[in-house]
Protein backbone atom coordinates (compact mmCIF):
# COMPACT_ATOMS: atom_id res chain seq x y z
CA UNK A 1 0.00 0.00 0.00
CA UNK A 2 1.47 3.36 -0.94
CA UNK A 3 1.99 5.37 2.24
CA UNK A 4 0.76 8.62 0.77
CA UNK A 5 -2.44 7.23 -0.72
CA UNK A 6 -5.75 9.08 -0.49
CA UNK A 7 -9.22 7.64 -0.04
CA UNK A 8 -10.94 7.20 -3.36
CA UNK A 9 -14.36 8.25 -2.13
CA UNK A 10 -15.46 11.58 -0.64
CA UNK A 11 -17.77 9.78 1.78
CA UNK A 12 -17.91 6.62 3.86
CA UNK A 13 -21.41 5.31 3.14
CA UNK A 14 -20.85 1.57 3.34
CA UNK A 15 -18.13 -0.96 2.66
CA UNK A 16 -19.86 -2.58 -0.30
CA UNK A 17 -18.35 -0.18 -2.82
CA UNK A 18 -15.20 0.79 -0.96
CA UNK A 19 -12.07 -0.61 -2.60
CA UNK A 20 -9.83 -2.90 -0.54
CA UNK A 21 -7.00 -0.34 -0.67
CA UNK A 22 -9.17 2.24 1.07
CA UNK A 23 -9.99 -0.23 3.84
CA UNK A 24 -6.28 -1.00 4.26
CA UNK A 25 -5.50 2.71 4.30
CA UNK A 26 -8.03 3.41 7.05
CA UNK A 27 -6.73 0.49 9.14
CA UNK A 28 -3.15 1.72 8.63
CA UNK A 29 -3.95 5.22 9.86
CA UNK A 30 -6.03 3.84 12.73
CA UNK A 31 -2.77 2.38 14.04
CA UNK A 32 -1.25 5.86 14.21
CA UNK A 33 -4.30 7.24 15.98
CA UNK A 34 -4.30 4.39 18.46
CA UNK A 35 -0.85 5.58 19.47
CA UNK A 36 -2.18 9.14 19.78
CA UNK A 37 -5.04 8.15 22.09
CA UNK A 38 -2.61 6.35 24.37
CA UNK A 39 -0.50 9.48 24.90
CA UNK A 40 -0.75 11.39 28.17
CA UNK A 41 -2.46 14.17 26.20
CA UNK A 42 -4.74 12.55 23.70
CA UNK A 43 -5.62 15.46 21.48
CA UNK A 44 -4.02 16.49 18.20
CA UNK A 45 -4.91 19.67 16.31
CA UNK A 46 -5.44 18.24 12.81
CA UNK A 47 -9.14 19.14 12.39
CA UNK A 48 -9.06 22.36 14.35
CA UNK A 49 -10.64 24.43 11.55
CA UNK A 50 -13.45 21.96 10.85
CA UNK A 51 -16.95 21.49 12.16
CA UNK A 52 -18.54 18.07 12.43
CA UNK A 53 -22.28 17.52 12.88
CA UNK A 54 -23.41 14.29 14.49
CA UNK A 55 -26.95 13.67 13.31
CA UNK A 56 -28.47 10.81 15.24
CA UNK A 57 -32.00 10.17 14.08
CA UNK A 58 -31.92 6.84 15.89
CA UNK A 59 -30.85 6.17 19.46
CA UNK A 60 -27.24 5.40 20.03
CA UNK A 61 -24.96 5.68 22.99
CA UNK A 62 -21.62 4.13 22.23
CA UNK A 63 -21.38 4.95 18.55
CA UNK A 64 -22.24 8.59 19.20
CA UNK A 65 -19.83 8.81 22.12
CA UNK A 66 -17.13 7.14 20.10
CA UNK A 67 -17.56 9.51 17.16
CA UNK A 68 -17.73 12.50 19.46
CA UNK A 69 -14.56 11.47 21.23
CA UNK A 70 -12.82 10.88 17.91
CA UNK A 71 -13.85 14.33 16.69
CA UNK A 72 -12.76 16.04 19.89
CA UNK A 73 -9.43 14.24 19.92
CA UNK A 74 -8.84 15.64 16.43
CA UNK A 75 -9.77 19.11 17.75
CA UNK A 76 -12.82 19.52 15.52
CA UNK A 77 -15.77 21.64 16.58
CA UNK A 78 -18.68 19.32 17.28
CA UNK A 79 -22.42 19.87 17.10
CA UNK A 80 -24.78 17.14 18.19
CA UNK A 81 -28.26 16.53 17.02
CA UNK A 82 -30.52 13.79 18.20
CA UNK A 83 -33.96 13.16 16.83
CA UNK A 84 -35.65 12.83 20.20
CA UNK A 85 -34.78 16.40 21.17
CA UNK A 86 -35.11 18.12 17.83
CA UNK A 87 -37.49 19.64 15.33
CA UNK A 88 -37.92 16.24 13.64
CA UNK A 89 -40.47 15.74 16.40
CA UNK A 90 -42.22 18.83 15.07
CA UNK A 91 -42.61 17.34 11.62
CA UNK A 92 -39.63 18.76 9.73
CA UNK A 93 -38.50 16.74 6.69
CA UNK A 94 -35.04 15.23 6.44
CA UNK A 95 -34.18 17.54 3.57
CA UNK A 96 -35.07 20.62 5.58
CA UNK A 97 -33.25 19.46 8.67
CA UNK A 98 -30.17 18.87 6.59
CA UNK A 99 -30.28 22.17 4.70
CA UNK A 100 -30.60 23.97 7.99
CA UNK A 101 -27.60 22.22 9.41
CA UNK A 102 -25.57 22.90 6.30
CA UNK A 103 -26.46 26.57 6.40
CA UNK A 104 -24.40 26.46 9.60
CA UNK A 105 -21.33 25.61 7.45
CA UNK A 106 -20.62 22.08 8.55
CA UNK A 107 -17.68 20.25 6.92
CA UNK A 108 -18.42 16.68 7.93
CA UNK A 109 -21.67 14.96 8.78
CA UNK A 110 -21.93 11.74 10.77
CA UNK A 111 -25.41 10.33 10.35
CA UNK A 112 -27.40 7.49 11.82
CA UNK A 113 -30.94 6.82 10.70
CA UNK A 114 -33.44 4.00 10.96
CA UNK A 115 -33.98 3.99 7.17
CA UNK A 116 -31.49 2.36 4.81
CA UNK A 117 -29.95 4.71 2.27
CA UNK A 118 -30.25 7.98 4.17
CA UNK A 119 -26.49 8.54 4.11
CA UNK A 120 -26.53 8.08 0.32
CA UNK A 121 -29.43 10.51 0.05
CA UNK A 122 -27.39 13.13 1.89
CA UNK A 123 -24.22 12.46 -0.06
CA UNK A 124 -26.04 13.31 -3.28
CA UNK A 125 -27.36 16.58 -1.93
CA UNK A 126 -24.84 18.26 0.32
CA UNK A 127 -21.24 19.39 -0.14
CA UNK A 128 -20.04 18.00 3.23
CA UNK A 129 -18.28 14.65 3.66
CA UNK A 130 -20.78 12.07 4.92
CA UNK A 131 -19.99 9.23 7.31
CA UNK A 132 -22.65 6.58 7.72
CA UNK A 133 -22.98 5.65 11.39
CA UNK A 134 -25.65 3.05 10.66
CA UNK A 135 -28.60 3.21 8.28
CA UNK A 136 -31.44 0.86 9.19
CA UNK A 137 -30.53 -2.75 8.55
CA UNK A 138 -28.20 -1.78 5.70
CA UNK A 139 -24.63 -0.88 6.70
CA UNK A 140 -22.53 0.30 9.64
CA UNK A 141 -19.12 0.70 8.05
CA UNK A 142 -17.10 2.10 10.97
CA UNK A 143 -18.19 -0.81 13.17
CA UNK A 144 -16.96 -3.29 10.56
CA UNK A 145 -13.69 -1.36 10.24
CA UNK A 146 -13.09 -1.40 13.97
CA UNK A 147 -13.95 -5.10 14.06
CA UNK A 148 -11.38 -5.74 11.33
CA UNK A 149 -8.81 -3.56 13.11
CA UNK A 150 -9.37 -5.45 16.38
CA UNK A 151 -9.08 -8.83 14.65
CA UNK A 152 -5.87 -7.72 12.94
CA UNK A 153 -4.46 -6.52 16.22
CA UNK A 154 -5.21 -9.79 17.97
CA UNK A 155 -4.56 -12.44 15.29
CA UNK A 156 -2.39 -10.66 12.68
CA UNK A 157 -3.05 -10.40 8.96
CA UNK A 158 -6.60 -11.38 8.04
CA UNK A 159 -5.76 -12.80 4.63
CA UNK A 160 -7.08 -16.39 4.51
CA UNK A 161 -8.51 -16.25 8.05
CA UNK A 162 -12.01 -17.53 8.93
CA UNK A 163 -14.65 -15.42 10.60
CA UNK A 164 -18.12 -16.55 11.62
CA UNK A 165 -20.85 -14.02 12.32
CA UNK A 166 -23.25 -15.44 14.89
CA UNK A 167 -26.86 -14.60 15.58
CA UNK A 168 -29.31 -12.15 14.12
CA UNK A 169 -27.96 -11.64 10.61
CA UNK A 170 -31.27 -10.52 9.15
CA UNK A 171 -31.59 -7.32 11.16
CA UNK A 172 -27.91 -6.57 11.37
CA UNK A 173 -26.16 -3.77 9.54
CA UNK A 174 -23.02 -4.81 11.37
CA UNK A 175 -23.21 -8.23 9.72
CA UNK A 176 -23.56 -6.81 6.23
CA UNK A 177 -20.71 -4.33 6.61
CA UNK A 178 -18.56 -7.06 8.16
CA UNK A 179 -19.22 -9.37 5.24
CA UNK A 180 -18.36 -6.74 2.62
CA UNK A 181 -15.31 -5.47 4.47
CA UNK A 182 -13.82 -8.77 5.57
CA UNK A 183 -14.22 -10.40 2.17
CA UNK A 184 -12.22 -7.54 0.65
CA UNK A 185 -9.45 -8.27 3.14
CA UNK A 186 -9.35 -11.90 1.95
CA UNK A 187 -11.32 -13.41 4.85
CA UNK A 188 -13.60 -16.45 4.52
CA UNK A 189 -16.88 -15.37 6.08
CA UNK A 190 -19.61 -17.68 7.38
CA UNK A 191 -22.78 -17.05 9.35
CA UNK A 192 -24.50 -19.12 11.99
CA UNK A 193 -27.86 -18.49 13.61
CA UNK A 194 -31.53 -19.45 13.65
CA UNK A 195 -32.65 -20.01 10.06
CA UNK A 196 -35.39 -17.43 10.55
CA UNK A 197 -32.72 -14.80 11.19
CA UNK A 198 -30.52 -15.66 8.21
CA UNK A 199 -31.48 -13.96 4.94
CA UNK A 200 -32.12 -16.50 2.22
CA UNK A 201 -29.98 -14.68 -0.32
CA UNK A 202 -26.90 -14.63 1.94
CA UNK A 203 -25.13 -17.33 -0.07
CA UNK A 204 -25.16 -15.02 -3.08
CA UNK A 205 -22.64 -12.89 -1.19
CA UNK A 206 -20.29 -15.87 -1.06
CA UNK A 207 -21.06 -16.49 2.59
CA UNK A 208 -21.30 -19.99 3.95
CA UNK A 209 -24.11 -20.89 6.36
CA UNK A 210 -23.11 -23.18 9.23
CA UNK A 211 -26.20 -24.43 11.05
CA UNK A 212 -24.65 -25.70 14.26
CA UNK A 213 -22.87 -23.18 16.40
CA UNK A 214 -20.37 -25.78 17.64
CA UNK A 215 -19.27 -26.55 14.09
CA UNK A 216 -19.02 -22.85 13.33
CA UNK A 217 -16.86 -22.14 16.38
CA UNK A 218 -14.62 -25.09 15.60
CA UNK A 219 -14.13 -23.78 12.07
CA UNK A 220 -13.54 -20.12 12.85
CA UNK A 221 -10.54 -18.04 13.92
CA UNK A 222 -12.90 -15.28 15.04
CA UNK A 223 -16.54 -15.31 16.09
CA UNK A 224 -18.28 -11.96 15.76
CA UNK A 225 -21.35 -12.39 17.94
CA UNK A 226 -24.24 -10.06 17.24
CA UNK A 227 -26.84 -8.67 19.56
CA UNK A 228 -30.35 -10.04 19.34
CA UNK A 229 -32.19 -6.92 18.22
CA UNK A 230 -35.54 -7.26 19.92
CA UNK A 231 -36.48 -3.73 18.89
CA UNK A 232 -36.27 -4.56 15.18
CA UNK A 233 -38.28 -7.76 15.43
CA UNK A 234 -41.87 -7.20 14.44
CA UNK A 235 -42.77 -10.86 14.93
CA UNK A 236 -41.42 -13.93 16.70
CA UNK A 237 -38.31 -15.19 14.93
CA UNK A 238 -37.48 -17.80 17.55
CA UNK A 239 -39.58 -19.45 20.25
CA UNK A 240 -37.96 -17.91 23.33
CA UNK A 241 -34.84 -16.19 24.60
CA UNK A 242 -34.10 -19.32 26.58
CA UNK A 243 -34.20 -21.47 23.50
CA UNK A 244 -32.07 -18.97 21.58
CA UNK A 245 -29.47 -19.02 24.32
CA UNK A 246 -29.48 -22.78 24.40
CA UNK A 247 -28.78 -23.15 20.69
CA UNK A 248 -26.86 -19.98 19.79
CA UNK A 249 -25.64 -18.55 23.08
CA UNK A 250 -21.90 -18.77 23.67
CA UNK A 251 -21.03 -20.32 27.01
CA UNK A 252 -17.74 -21.30 28.60
CA UNK A 253 -18.88 -24.89 28.52
CA UNK A 254 -19.27 -24.67 24.76
CA UNK A 255 -15.86 -23.02 24.33
CA UNK A 256 -14.17 -25.58 26.57
CA UNK A 257 -15.24 -28.36 24.20
CA UNK A 258 -13.35 -26.77 21.28
CA UNK A 259 -9.86 -27.71 20.17
CA UNK A 260 -9.04 -24.04 19.75
CA UNK A 261 -11.17 -21.19 21.02
CA UNK A 262 -11.79 -18.41 18.50
CA UNK A 263 -11.45 -14.74 19.34
CA UNK A 264 -14.86 -13.43 20.44
CA UNK A 265 -16.10 -10.05 19.25
CA UNK A 266 -19.39 -8.33 20.03
CA UNK A 267 -20.46 -4.90 18.79
CA UNK A 268 -22.33 -4.15 22.02
CA UNK A 269 -24.48 -3.56 23.88
CA UNK A 270 -24.38 -7.17 25.12
CA UNK A 271 -27.51 -8.95 26.24
CA UNK A 272 -25.67 -10.85 28.95
CA UNK A 273 -26.97 -14.38 29.20
CA UNK A 274 -28.49 -14.29 25.71
CA UNK A 275 -25.76 -14.13 23.03
CA UNK A 276 -22.92 -14.49 25.50
CA UNK A 277 -22.71 -15.48 29.12
CA UNK A 278 -21.04 -12.99 31.41
CA UNK A 279 -18.26 -15.47 31.95
CA UNK A 280 -17.41 -15.45 28.24
CA UNK A 281 -17.86 -11.72 27.82
CA UNK A 282 -15.40 -11.01 30.64
CA UNK A 283 -12.91 -13.71 29.63
CA UNK A 284 -9.61 -13.15 27.82
CA UNK A 285 -11.17 -14.79 24.73
CA UNK A 286 -13.34 -11.70 24.26
CA UNK A 287 -11.98 -8.53 22.69
CA UNK A 288 -15.05 -6.45 23.39
CA UNK A 289 -13.33 -3.63 25.27
CA UNK A 290 -10.52 -3.59 22.70
CA UNK A 291 -13.23 -2.97 20.14
CA UNK A 292 -14.50 0.03 22.07
CA UNK A 293 -11.01 1.53 22.35
CA UNK A 294 -10.20 0.82 18.72
CA UNK A 295 -13.50 2.36 17.66
CA UNK A 296 -12.21 5.80 18.57
CA UNK A 297 -8.94 5.28 16.68
CA UNK A 298 -10.68 3.93 13.58
CA UNK A 299 -13.18 6.79 13.55
CA UNK A 300 -10.35 9.29 13.92
CA UNK A 301 -8.70 7.71 10.89
CA UNK A 302 -11.90 7.91 8.85
CA UNK A 303 -12.57 11.55 9.74
CA UNK A 304 -8.93 12.52 9.21
CA UNK A 305 -8.68 10.86 5.80
CA UNK A 306 -11.97 12.31 4.59
CA UNK A 307 -11.05 15.79 5.81
CA UNK A 308 -7.67 15.62 4.11
CA UNK A 309 -9.41 15.48 0.74
CA UNK A 310 -10.67 19.03 0.71
CA UNK A 311 -8.96 22.38 1.09
CA UNK A 312 -10.31 24.79 3.69
CA UNK A 313 -13.08 27.07 2.47
CA UNK A 314 -12.05 30.60 1.57
CA UNK A 315 -8.39 29.64 1.52
CA UNK A 316 -6.69 29.46 -1.85
CA UNK B 1 26.54 18.80 -13.76
CA UNK B 2 26.74 16.79 -10.57
CA UNK B 3 25.03 17.81 -7.33
CA UNK B 4 27.21 19.96 -5.11
CA UNK B 5 28.75 18.17 -2.15
CA UNK B 6 28.15 20.05 1.07
CA UNK B 7 29.84 17.50 3.30
CA UNK B 8 31.93 14.52 2.24
CA UNK B 9 32.24 11.39 4.36
CA UNK B 10 35.13 12.65 6.46
CA UNK B 11 33.44 15.99 7.05
CA UNK B 12 30.20 14.22 8.02
CA UNK B 13 32.05 12.27 10.72
CA UNK B 14 33.83 15.39 11.99
CA UNK B 15 30.59 17.36 12.08
CA UNK B 16 28.63 14.72 13.98
CA UNK B 17 31.52 14.38 16.39
CA UNK B 18 31.57 18.16 16.93
CA UNK B 19 27.82 18.21 17.60
CA UNK B 20 28.34 15.52 20.25
CA UNK B 21 31.08 17.58 21.92
CA UNK B 22 28.93 20.69 21.95
CA UNK B 23 25.89 18.89 23.31
CA UNK B 24 27.94 17.06 25.93
CA UNK B 25 29.54 20.29 27.11
CA UNK B 26 26.13 21.75 27.95
CA UNK B 27 24.38 18.62 29.16
CA UNK B 28 26.87 16.83 31.35
CA UNK B 29 25.85 15.21 33.72
CA UNK B 30 23.33 13.37 31.53
CA UNK B 31 20.62 12.54 34.03
CA UNK B 32 18.10 15.17 32.93
CA UNK B 33 18.49 15.25 29.16
CA UNK B 34 16.30 13.58 26.53
CA UNK B 35 17.08 13.53 22.81
CA UNK B 36 13.98 13.53 20.60
CA UNK B 37 14.39 12.77 16.89
CA UNK B 38 11.78 14.00 14.45
CA UNK B 39 10.28 11.31 12.24
CA UNK B 40 11.14 10.29 9.65
CA UNK B 41 14.41 11.95 8.70
CA UNK B 42 15.70 12.95 12.12
CA UNK B 43 15.69 9.33 13.27
CA UNK B 44 19.03 8.32 11.76
CA UNK B 45 20.82 11.41 13.01
CA UNK B 46 19.36 10.74 16.46
CA UNK B 47 20.75 7.20 16.43
CA UNK B 48 24.14 8.37 15.23
CA UNK B 49 24.35 11.01 17.97
CA UNK B 50 23.16 8.67 20.71
CA UNK B 51 25.61 5.95 19.63
CA UNK B 52 28.56 8.33 19.63
CA UNK B 53 27.60 10.04 22.88
CA UNK B 54 27.25 6.74 24.69
CA UNK B 55 30.49 5.35 23.22
CA UNK B 56 32.78 8.34 23.67
CA UNK B 57 31.43 10.59 26.40
CA UNK B 58 30.61 8.28 29.31
CA UNK B 59 27.07 9.56 29.28
CA UNK B 60 25.51 6.26 30.31
CA UNK B 61 22.38 5.33 28.38
CA UNK B 62 21.04 8.47 26.71
CA UNK B 63 17.26 8.79 27.04
CA UNK B 64 15.76 9.25 23.61
CA UNK B 65 12.55 8.99 21.63
CA UNK B 66 11.13 9.45 18.17
CA UNK B 67 8.38 11.95 17.58
CA UNK B 68 6.03 12.05 14.60
CA UNK B 69 4.59 15.50 14.00
CA UNK B 70 2.12 14.70 11.21
CA UNK B 71 -1.00 15.49 13.22
CA UNK B 72 0.45 18.80 14.43
CA UNK B 73 1.49 20.16 11.05
CA UNK B 74 -0.09 23.40 9.91
CA UNK B 75 -0.31 22.48 6.22
CA UNK B 76 -2.94 19.73 6.63
CA UNK B 77 -5.57 20.22 3.87
CA UNK B 78 -3.38 22.92 2.30
CA UNK B 79 -1.10 20.83 0.13
CA UNK B 80 -1.59 18.69 -2.95
CA UNK B 81 0.21 15.59 -1.68
CA UNK B 82 -1.40 13.79 1.27
CA UNK B 83 0.66 13.74 4.46
CA UNK B 84 2.22 10.50 5.62
CA UNK B 85 2.68 9.51 9.22
CA UNK B 86 5.45 7.54 10.94
CA UNK B 87 5.35 5.81 14.30
CA UNK B 88 5.96 7.85 17.44
CA UNK B 89 8.13 6.02 19.95
CA UNK B 90 8.19 8.18 23.04
CA UNK B 91 8.87 5.78 25.88
CA UNK B 92 10.57 8.46 27.94
CA UNK B 93 9.29 11.05 30.36
CA UNK B 94 10.02 14.61 29.32
CA UNK B 95 8.29 16.35 32.24
CA UNK B 96 10.88 18.65 33.79
CA UNK B 97 13.63 17.34 31.48
CA UNK B 98 15.95 19.16 29.10
CA UNK B 99 14.89 18.11 25.64
CA UNK B 100 16.99 18.41 22.49
CA UNK B 101 15.00 18.15 19.27
CA UNK B 102 17.07 16.42 16.58
CA UNK B 103 16.38 16.87 12.88
CA UNK B 104 18.41 16.59 9.71
CA UNK B 105 17.65 19.88 7.97
CA UNK B 106 16.21 23.12 9.33
CA UNK B 107 14.42 24.95 6.53
CA UNK B 108 11.17 26.91 7.05
CA UNK B 109 11.03 26.12 10.77
CA UNK B 110 7.48 24.81 10.50
CA UNK B 111 8.40 21.23 11.40
CA UNK B 112 10.08 22.48 14.55
CA UNK B 113 7.02 24.55 15.46
CA UNK B 114 4.87 21.45 15.01
CA UNK B 115 7.36 19.46 17.08
CA UNK B 116 7.16 21.96 19.96
CA UNK B 117 3.40 21.56 19.81
CA UNK B 118 3.60 17.76 19.65
CA UNK B 119 6.11 17.58 22.53
CA UNK B 120 3.48 19.16 24.74
CA UNK B 121 1.49 15.92 24.49
CA UNK B 122 4.19 14.19 26.51
CA UNK B 123 4.71 16.69 29.30
CA UNK B 124 6.28 20.07 30.03
CA UNK B 125 10.05 20.01 29.56
CA UNK B 126 12.24 22.35 31.58
CA UNK B 127 13.68 23.63 28.33
CA UNK B 128 13.88 22.65 24.70
CA UNK B 129 16.85 23.03 22.37
CA UNK B 130 17.25 22.33 18.69
CA UNK B 131 20.05 20.45 16.98
CA UNK B 132 20.21 20.13 13.20
CA UNK B 133 22.85 18.84 10.85
CA UNK B 134 22.13 21.38 8.10
CA UNK B 135 20.77 24.86 8.71
CA UNK B 136 19.34 26.40 5.53
CA UNK B 137 19.49 29.92 6.80
CA UNK B 138 17.51 31.47 3.97
CA UNK B 139 13.73 31.00 3.72
CA UNK B 140 12.92 30.71 7.40
CA UNK B 141 9.20 31.37 7.84
CA UNK B 142 9.14 31.38 11.63
CA UNK B 143 11.46 32.83 14.29
CA UNK B 144 13.23 29.54 15.01
CA UNK B 145 17.03 29.07 15.18
CA UNK B 146 19.14 26.04 16.06
CA UNK B 147 21.20 25.79 19.25
CA UNK B 148 23.54 23.28 17.63
CA UNK B 149 24.10 23.26 13.90
CA UNK B 150 26.39 21.09 11.81
CA UNK B 151 26.73 23.28 8.76
CA UNK B 152 25.08 26.50 7.68
CA UNK B 153 24.06 26.44 4.06
CA UNK B 154 22.85 29.11 1.68
CA UNK B 155 20.42 27.24 -0.55
CA UNK B 156 17.76 28.57 -2.84
CA UNK B 157 14.14 27.55 -2.46
CA UNK B 158 14.09 25.20 -5.44
CA UNK B 159 17.20 23.38 -4.27
CA UNK B 160 17.14 20.31 -2.04
CA UNK B 161 19.52 19.13 0.64
CA UNK B 162 19.93 15.37 0.61
CA UNK B 163 21.59 13.21 3.25
CA UNK B 164 22.99 9.89 2.07
CA UNK B 165 23.05 7.31 4.82
CA UNK B 166 24.72 3.96 4.47
CA UNK B 167 23.24 2.05 7.38
CA UNK B 168 24.15 4.02 10.51
CA UNK B 169 26.89 6.00 8.73
CA UNK B 170 26.33 9.35 7.06
CA UNK B 171 28.31 9.22 3.83
CA UNK B 172 27.61 12.60 2.31
CA UNK B 173 25.35 15.61 2.24
CA UNK B 174 24.50 16.91 -1.23
CA UNK B 175 22.80 20.01 -2.56
CA UNK B 176 20.61 19.12 -5.50
CA UNK B 177 19.10 21.56 -7.90
CA UNK B 178 16.30 20.44 -10.29
CA UNK B 179 18.58 21.37 -13.24
CA UNK B 180 20.98 18.59 -12.42
CA UNK B 181 18.93 16.34 -10.16
CA UNK B 182 19.47 12.64 -10.90
CA UNK B 183 16.59 10.92 -12.64
CA UNK B 184 14.13 9.39 -10.19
Amino acid sequence: MPQNAKLQSRHLLGLQHVPAEDIQLILHWAGHFKEVINRPIKRVPSLRDLTVANLFFENSTRTRLSFELAEKRLSADVVNFSASTSSVKKGETLNDTVSNILAMKVDLVVIRHSEAGVAHFLADRVPAHIVNAGDGTHEHPTQALLDAFTMQERIGSLEGKKVVIVGDILHSRVALSNIFGLQKLGVHVAVSGPSTLIPRAISELGVEVIDHLDDALEWADVANVLRVQHERMDRAFFPSIREYHKRYGITMERLNRLKQVPLILHPGPINRGVELTSEVADSPYAAILNQVENGVAVRMAVLYLLASQSAPQNVV
Amino acid sequence: MAPKTLLNQRECAVTISRLCHQINEVHVPWDRTVLVGLQPRGAKLLRALVAQLEAEFATGPVANGLLDITFHRDDFRRREEPLTASPTEMNVLIEGKRVIIIDDVLYTGRSVRAALDALGDFGRPERVELCVLIDRRFSRELPIQPDYSGRRVDALNHERVRLNWNGPTLESVLLESPDYAPER
